[in-house]
């Protein structure tokens, strides 16, 4: 069982990541509950998906303090969203900056020390460059595959699920670059 | 599956055979599942109102029929949604409705249960997936045996959790005769005085219903904690209260009695765990029970097993000396090391959205806009700060009606008549907003409307509408011609602008904000996200720029500053070339990608 939380940006695909992780671990035949965010959000706002599985689930919602994961598509929404974790939870970063509309006015300052203060209260972090790997699998889109398989490498499912998962919900040419992501993701956590 | 998937895929296995909406936040994928199908007639209807009024038709014509819309909507489609029950169905008649709680993408966070005790109509309401869909076939069988329309009430973590769902593949065939039946369907008062006593007395039966239905469940475990809930509610007391004893309740207008005084009679008093209004709480207060609901958990916002743990624990802890109820605070709330401030990320206009040069324009005109809900609705956060004020769709034609009237009778606002505009979308103009232009039109108002036609409803995801000139089902069909529209209703002036040209933008808005006639200035530019083809991109001169910040201004996510020039990050560019054209220092070039 695990809970996992996937905070980004509006268009970095967090969705479709945790659709493919909800896929995943219900091949593993687990119940499987995940809340998304539509409408509004979506336009580049701050986006948090979770996904869970467990013998059964309740709430799609995860309490606070108590997610297993957290892959953070974007190194601000992940330290916004730490107080999701728990303690001994894992902290997946994608070492990227978006700037949001309150800084690139130039009427905030974007948080100099992102990835130190996650790492102050969640010690198991795991700092990946998964626009840059994403690039090499052949689309800087496709960060997302890389964070999942950087999490699938804390998890105990084949990789040819997640690749069964990736195949099924990522659309046409996206597909091959999306499971070449994920393979890169997956070799990644040996740097820890 | 999502809830809404699971709610078309229950309908298309209950045999469905009409359903109507009009797209919205968190409603809009039942129907875009639903037309999937193929063998369904589905549409987008211009409104709710349209939407539900085509459900009546076709279920007194003989085939089960569903309206979804979001909770909002059912206020546009409350009139024939009043009416309905007078008349009652033929074959089924289900209106789903998803209310949005913490208002995640709306205007208000309405608690529609209301409107289901209001009409006297059935309510029920799932608690995941699984419910949703089975729920959908069960709506439909009360709906034909006792002659009324159901209510199936979802919110947001309903319509978009993803939930594992066994669904039904065959479809039911439903094929009813019509036949004429004026006194129950021509609500003149005299025929609407002898159905409503039938309305009436049908909630007797319908409480029988009630008392037995599938998917409301006593779940006895403490002896003294006892919860009452609903929906996906039941979801957050279980997941924070994992001993307490729960009734769970899936049919809740009108409430079972029975059923409740069953459970009640367990405890010495019982929580309810809802989210917005005190819906339940006031059916179980009028039924006398000793009941904690709103003096403890919030009556505004979205709830989640935090926020029950939270308002409850302190209570049962005192009802069952366990420590915190069993509850335990997350750690970051006891904990010091998490007092960072972190700047917000509000949604944002995208690069290249065709609104932002409006807005721009609109700002350097000084105009007083009156908006509506769309994506041009974020105009209004720094810097564009693009518009003053905005209810509900459609509604910024009849405000900047009546902004105009009092400014040009007012001594202190006399200055501010003559540069109010009405702002709204292609979609919403046609949702609600004709009617407020032929009162400008036949009331002699002198304010300009400017309808911003991006060929899509954008912000709930790229539906079409009568404008487009596309069905929901594909299919190609006459596109209503705006321009057409606005001459026939009487405008005087009718203009289309592109608002990617700043400088004609600007031009046309003085020339029509300062004349004296009614004026409709269409900024026509298709949303930049529909075609996502290889683009023309910018890129800053170093040199040239002096950081004087006037591309910043736009809100442009694509501009950054980056130390001592303006940057623009060329993945996200969409070439929309406003900023090129407001840059006195020609630092901007256009680049043109290979192939």
């Amino acid at each position: 069982m695990a809970d996992v939380i996937l905070a980004g940006v509006g268009g970095q695909g967090c969705v479709l990541s945790a659709r493919i992780a909800a896929e995943t671990a219900l091949s593993m035949g687990y119940d499987v509950k995940t809340s998304e965010v539509h409408g509004m959000a979506q336009r580049g706002g701050s986006v948090v998906c979770m996904v869970r599985w467990s013998e059964e689930v309740h709430s799609p919602l995860i309490s606070s303090g108590s997610a297993d994961f957290i892959l953070a598509f974007e190194l601000l929404e992940g330290l916004r969203y730490v107080e999701y974790v728990s303690r001994e939870g894992t902290a997946i970063v994608n070492n990227y900056r978006l700037d949001p509309l309150p800084v690139l006015s130039g009427d905030e300052a974007y948080p100099e020390d992102t990835l130190e203060n996650i790492h102050s209260v969640i010690p198991r972090m795991l700092v990946v460059e998964a626009r840059e790997l994403a690039v090499e699998a052949g689309n800087a889109r496709a960060a997302g595959s890389v964070l999942l398989g950087a999490l699938s490498s804390f998890l105990d499912f084949p990789a040819d699920v997640w690749e069964e998962s990736i195949l099924c919900l990522v659309p046409g040419k996206a597909r091959e670059v999306n499971r070449a992501a994920f393979m890169l993701g997956r070799k990644t956590s040996a740097r820890m | 599956m999502s809830g809404n998937e699971a709610v078309a895929s229950g309908a298309y296995a209950a045999g469905v055979r009409v359903a109507a909406a009009y797209p919205g936040t968190p409603s809009t994928e039942i129907l875009e599942e639903l037309a999937k199908y193929g063998d369904i007639y589905c549409e987008w209807s211009p409104n709710e109102k349209v939407a539900l009024e085509v459900a009546i038709g076709s279920c007194l014509g003989g085939a089960r029929s569903l309206a979804a819309m979001k909770h909002v909507g059912l206020n546009v489609a409350a009139d024939p949604w009043m009416t309905l029950p007078l008349i009652g169905v033929n074959a089924g008649f289900v209106l789903v409705v998803a209310d949005d709680p913490g208002m995640h993408s709306s205007q208000n966070e309405q608690d529609s249960r209301y409107y289901a005790r209001m009409a006297k109509v059935p309510l029920l309401e799932p608690a995941d997936s699984q419910e949703a869909h089975d729920m959908v076939a069960d709506a439909f069988a009360l709906s034909e045996r006792y002659d009324t329309p159901v209510m199936l009430r979802l919110e947001t973590r309903i319509s978009h959790s993803r939930t594992v769902v066994e669904h039904r593949e065959e479809r039911m065939k439903i094929d009813l005769p019509y036949e004429r039946d004026a006194v129950k369907r021509v609500m003149i008062p005299g025929h609407a005085r002898l159905r409503h006593p039938i309305v009436i007395e049908r909630l007797a039966d319908l409480e029988r219903e009630a008392e037995s239905f599938r998917f409301n469940r006593m779940e006895l475990k403490s002896s003294r904690v006892g919860i009452v809930t609903s929906g996906v509610c039941y979801q957050y007391a279980r997941e924070a209260f994992p001993e307490a004893s729960i009734l769970k309740l899936g049919f809740i207008y009108p409430m079972p009695e029975k059923l409740i005084r069953e459970f009640a009679s367990h405890f010495h008093r019982l929580f309810i765990v809802e989210g917005l209004e005190p819906y339940l709480e006031e059916g179980l207060k009028a039924l006398g029970l000793d009941v904690v609901g709103k003096s403890r958990i919030p009556r505004e916002g979205e709830l989640n097993p935090t926020v029950v743990g939270e308002s409850l624990s302190e209570l049962i802890e005192m009802d069952t000396g366990v420590q915190g109820g069993g509850w335990s605070r997350p750690w970051h709330e006891t904990e010091a090391g998490m007092e960072w401030q972190l700047p917000g990320r509000p949604p944002v206009m995208c690069p290249g959205c065709p609104h932002r040069g409006l807005f721009y324009a609109l700002g350097r005109c000084k105009a007083i806009p009156a908006s509506d809900i769309g994506c041009y609705t974020l105009s209004v956060l720094p810097p564009l700060e693009g518009i003053d004020c905005q209810v509900c769709m459609g509604a910024s034609v009849g405000m900047a009606l009546g902004l105009e009237r009092a400014f040009a009778s007012s001594g202190v606002n006399r200055a501010k008549a003559g540069s109010v505009v009405g702002v709204l979308g292609d979609s919403t103009f046609i949702h609600g907003g004709i009617t407020g232009l032929i009162d400008m039109v036949y009331n002699r108002t002198l304010s300009t409307i400017i309808i911003l036609d991006n060929r899509t409803t954008a912000m709930t995801g790229f539906q079409d509408h009568p404008g487009t000139g596309r069905t929901i089902m594909g299919e190609e069909t006459r596109a209503l011609d705006l321009e057409e529209l606005a001459k026939a209703i009487g405008v005087d002036s009718v203009r289309v602008i592109d608002p990617w040209d700043l400088t004609e933008t600007e031009k046309v808005i003085r020339e029509e904000v300062g004349a004296p006639h009614t004026s409709v200035i269409i900024s026509r530019r298709p949303c930049v996200l529909l075609e996502r083809a290889a683009r023309d991109y910018y890129e800053v001169d170093a040199d040239l720029c002096n950081a004087c910040g006037r591309c910043l201004r736009l809100g442009c996510p694509a501009i950054v500053m980056r130390g001592e020039s303006a940057f623009v990050d060329s993945e996200l560019c969409a070439g929309c070339s406003i900023c090129f054209q407001l840059c006195r220092q020609e630092a901007l070039r256009k680049v043109t990608p290979d192939g």
